[in-house]
């Protein structure tokens, strides 16, 4: 076996009396691709921020290439050759991409020269295969294309050691593969690659070893190839009883709540993104749409959610015609919208949890009386909601925008489904969330389709389709391609629809 | 003709009366850091230029006074906005209002007082024989001429310097420069000083080029033009020395046309540039082209290591 990069021994890292990282040993070898995966809150960011220099731990030990090292801050690791990719780039949109790679440059000349610049990002570029115009201004690149500019910024500084903090969490399906090309081209080139994530699937399919965090601890570590969804499943959520939440039985009846008739509606860029989509949800029944990411969804929802202004055709919800009537009107007849932005669309960050509770309801007469809310009745909604939801946050008065997404995410369905909608529109509901997360948010749609509601499901993950809807309907390019019965449908097929073939 | 050349010679020395203040606003702006105090700082490197002028004779020291006035008034936005992270926008209409009142308080003695010393014009031998090119350009003052320096040098200092290239990053995302190792703090100072001291230079262009005199108030709203042409221009000095002699020309054109339609109102004429003013802020700032806005994004917001 050759000799490790890194080797992390015994890494232990308290806040106060809160142990994030528990006698954690992490070994890293030249071209593997490694993946750290965990539910949130495992303590994988702060083990990487360890190695970084951002942090420094309490005790345990970091060896590079066999020998002792103290990493003390983030520009000694870069020296080292160590560069992490953050979720949340870290880039200028109006500067050039090769000015975004040299503001980082120690050695960057007093003067600046474009063109030879640009021809080093180039030839940087060209021998990793990542294909981004160096001239370009960031802010007309792709978010890929972003990514890919920020791993140029590692390897133009010479590091060997990359670390992606959930990598695929912004990518379309496509540009995911499409990264994972790129990252075993620099395995393949002798460099080390650390990837942060929780989603099981992508991290068997794509990594060399795993090590599964559990609580600030090494829960098990394995060849990629060992890997079972099973043994991953039970390291990552532990004896906790871990039981998919899986569509027993078709419970709908045959009342249709919601109608949709030859719907057409446009972009932002005012591109028909919807061409002529007819489908019926009935009561109880759960509606699932697949599709990648960017194949009109957004704006189907937002149009029966009354955001996007319908260009053809009709909706009716319980037989009323609400194709052209405002988004009020909208919530008031029972439709409810969880956006697949919660931070942006679905919460106000800054305002606290009782305020957020209220943003679609704070005209009732249950919250206000003549325009004067009545802060006792919010306070004690709010309280109900974190027993009844298994909220965690830091007190009913705290901004919403320091919970995790996951707590976020709870209160937003929290909300929505105490409207006692007819139907609730769900876009993306556990992008971007762990399993415990996901699994809380299965168990409120399930329920409330259990009480009659209608759900439209708007998912990329197939598993979650699957397990969730009683009928599918595939999109691509803006059209419905079909919509079958879950009992009748299978990956393949769906898959196929997914990319334009028709059945 | 000759009142063509006459409107556009008076247009360059509109425009750069503007343009110190503006340029001086468009690297505080770069740098993250809004200034609305122009009109105020203005006035007091107006004011404090002239009293200067008045008692010393000396136009050195007057102009050395000038660039002081402006520094002080830097510090002090500097420390309120980037070391205690104030409100941008309240501290801006603090020195407006403070300069505004203190510039007047001070000039009560000289009001009304002669000082017969300013920059005077200097022909530029031979250039100023060229025809027509020559009187609009090359007979000016001193002001005028280290303006047609000062264009293509901050120019090449913000787009193909290091420097530049840190300036511009500053003011979209001072995170990222902060985590290269940079003193985002010294470099906050730096600007807002540089741009208050240029500020107060364009007070200096009213009473001690201009004018030579001093009246409360007498920037009668150039401070204003100048930041409306910052965000008009993208924050971009070339774009804003165009607008700067358009406002110009406008201007010029309002007080020469005033001659030959007695008619009309004056009021209408100096007005123009006002007008003009609103216009163009309108263009720059709405929301006509769906394009990326040149507003550095992190304009306003102090920066804060803590809530990274």
């Amino acid at each position: 076996m050759k000799e490790p990069v890194i080797e992390m021994r015994n890494i232990t890292k308290r806040f106060g009396d809160v142990i994030a990282n528990e006698n954690v040993n992490l070994s890293l070898y030249p071209g593997e691709i490694h993946a750290l995966l965990g539910e949130n809150g495992a303590g994988k960011s702060t083990l990487m921020n360890v190695l970084t220099g951002i942090y420094r731990p309490n005790s345990g030990e970091i060896y590079y290439h066999g020998k002792k090292v103290s990493i003390r801050s983030p520009k000694q690791a870069v020296d080292m050759g160590i560069g992490m990719v953050h979720q949340h780039f870290r880039l200028i949109p109006p500067l050039s991409v090769a000015e975004n790679v040299f503001l980082y440059m120690p050695d960057c000349k007093k003067i600046l020269r474009q063109k030879e610049m640009e021809e080093a990002i180039d030839a940087c570029s060209r021998e990793f295969h990542l294909d981004v115009d160096a001239s370009a201004k960031v802010w007309q690149l792709s978010v890929g294309e972003q990514q890919r500019v920020e791993i140029i910024k590692l390897l133009y500084r010479g590091a060997d050691i990359l670390i992606l903090d959930e990598p695929s969490a912004v990518l379309t399906a496509q540009e995911a593969v499409e990264m994972f090309k790129v990252l075993r081209k620099m395995a393949d080139s002798g460099k080390s690659v650390i990837i942060i994530s929780h989603k099981m699937n992508e991290v068997m399919q794509n990594a060399d070893r795993i090590t599964v965090l559990k609580g600030g601890r090494v829960e098990d570590t394995m060849e990629a190839a060992d890997a079972t969804i099973d043994r991953l499943t039970r390291a990552v959520v532990g004896d906790r009883e871990f039981v998919p939440q899986v569509r027993q039985n078709r419970t709908f009846t045959e009342e249709i709540v919601l109608q949709a008739e030859g719907l057409s509606v446009k972009n932002d860029k005012g591109l028909e993104a919807v061409r002529n989509v007819s489908f019926t949800i009935h009561a109880g029944e759960i509606f699932g749409i697949a599709g990648v990411a960017g194949n009109g969804q957004k704006e189907l929802t937002e149009a029966i959610a009354g955001l996007r202004k319908i260009q053809k055709g009709k909706v009716t919800v319980n037989g009323e015609d609400l194709t052209s009537l405002s988004v009020r009107k909208h919530i008031d007849k029972g439709v409810s919208f969880i956006p697949e932005d919660r931070l942006s669309m679905g919460l106000v960050p800054s305002l606290d949890m009782a305020d957020n509770m209220i943003l679609k309801h704070f005209g009732s007469e249950k919250f206000s009386r003549r325009g004067i809310l009545k802060k006792k009745v919010m306070d004690e909604t709010a309280a109900s909601y974190i027993e009844r939801y298994d909220i965690k946050t830091a007190g009913i008065h705290s901004p919403v925008g320091l919970m995790s997404g996951g707590n976020q995410q709870k209160l937003l369905i929290a909300r929505e489904v105490n409207g006692n909608p007819s139907l609730l529109v769900a876009s993306y509901p556990v992008r971007g969330l762990d399993i415990g997360a996901t699994e809380a948010i299965h168990k409120i749609l399930l329920e409330e389709s259990a009480k009659g509601t209608a759900i439209l499901l708007v998912s990329e993950e197939l598993d979650e389709i699957f397990q969730m809807a009683d009928r599918i309907g595939v999109m691509c390019d803006g059209n419905m391609m079909a919509v079958l019965d879950r009992e009748s449908a299978d990956y393949e097929t769906i898959g196929k629809l997914m990319s334009g073939e028709q059945l | 003709m000759n009142l063509i050349i006459s409107i556009l010679s008076g247009a360059i020395v509109y425009a750069v009366s503007v343009m110190y203040a503006g340029i001086g606003e468009t690297f505080s702006e770069r740098a993250g850091i809004m200034n609305l105090g122009v009109e105020g700082i203005m006035l007091m490197g107006a004011v404090a230029g002239y009293i200067t002028a008045v008692n010393t004779q000396n136009l050195a020291l007057s102009f050395l006074v000038v660039l002081l006035t402006g520094t002080a008034f830097g510090l002090v936005f500097a420390f309120l906005t980037v070391t205690l992270q104030a409100d941008q926008t309240v501290c801006g209409m603090a020195m407006l209002t403070f300069g505004t009142g203190l510039s007047g308080f001070l000039g009560k003695d000289v009001t009304g007082v002669a000082a017969n010393l300013k920059f005077q014009t200097m022909p530029i031998p031979l250039l100023k024989e060229i025809p027509v090119i020559g009187p609009i350009f090359f007979q000016q003052n001193l002001l005028v001429y280290a303006m047609y320096v000062i264009v293509p040098l901050s120019l090449f200092y913000i787009y193909r310097t290091k420097y530049g290239l840190y300036l511009r990053a500053l003011g979209e995302n001072p995170a990222a420069l902060d985590s290269a190792g940079m003193n985002i703090f010294a470099m906050r100072y730096a600007y807002v000083i540089l741009g208050c001291a240029m500020i107060a230079v364009s007070g200096a262009c009213v009473t001690l080029a201009n004018t030579n005199f001093w009246s409360p108030g007498m920037t009668a709203g150039k401070g204003w033009i100048a930041f409306a042409l910052v965000a008009f221009s993208s924050w971009n000095p070339l774009k804003l020395t165009l607008g700067a002699l358009l406002f110009g020309f406008i201007s010029c054109l309002g007080s020469n046309l005033q001659i030959y339609l007695p008619g009309v109102p004056t009021e209408i004429f100096s007005a123009m540039p006002y007008i003009a003013t609103i216009i163009a802020f309108i263009l720059a700032t709405g929301n006509f082209r769906k394009v990326h806005t040149a507003q550095p994004a992190a304009l306003c917001k102090p920066y804060d290591r803590e809530s990274r």
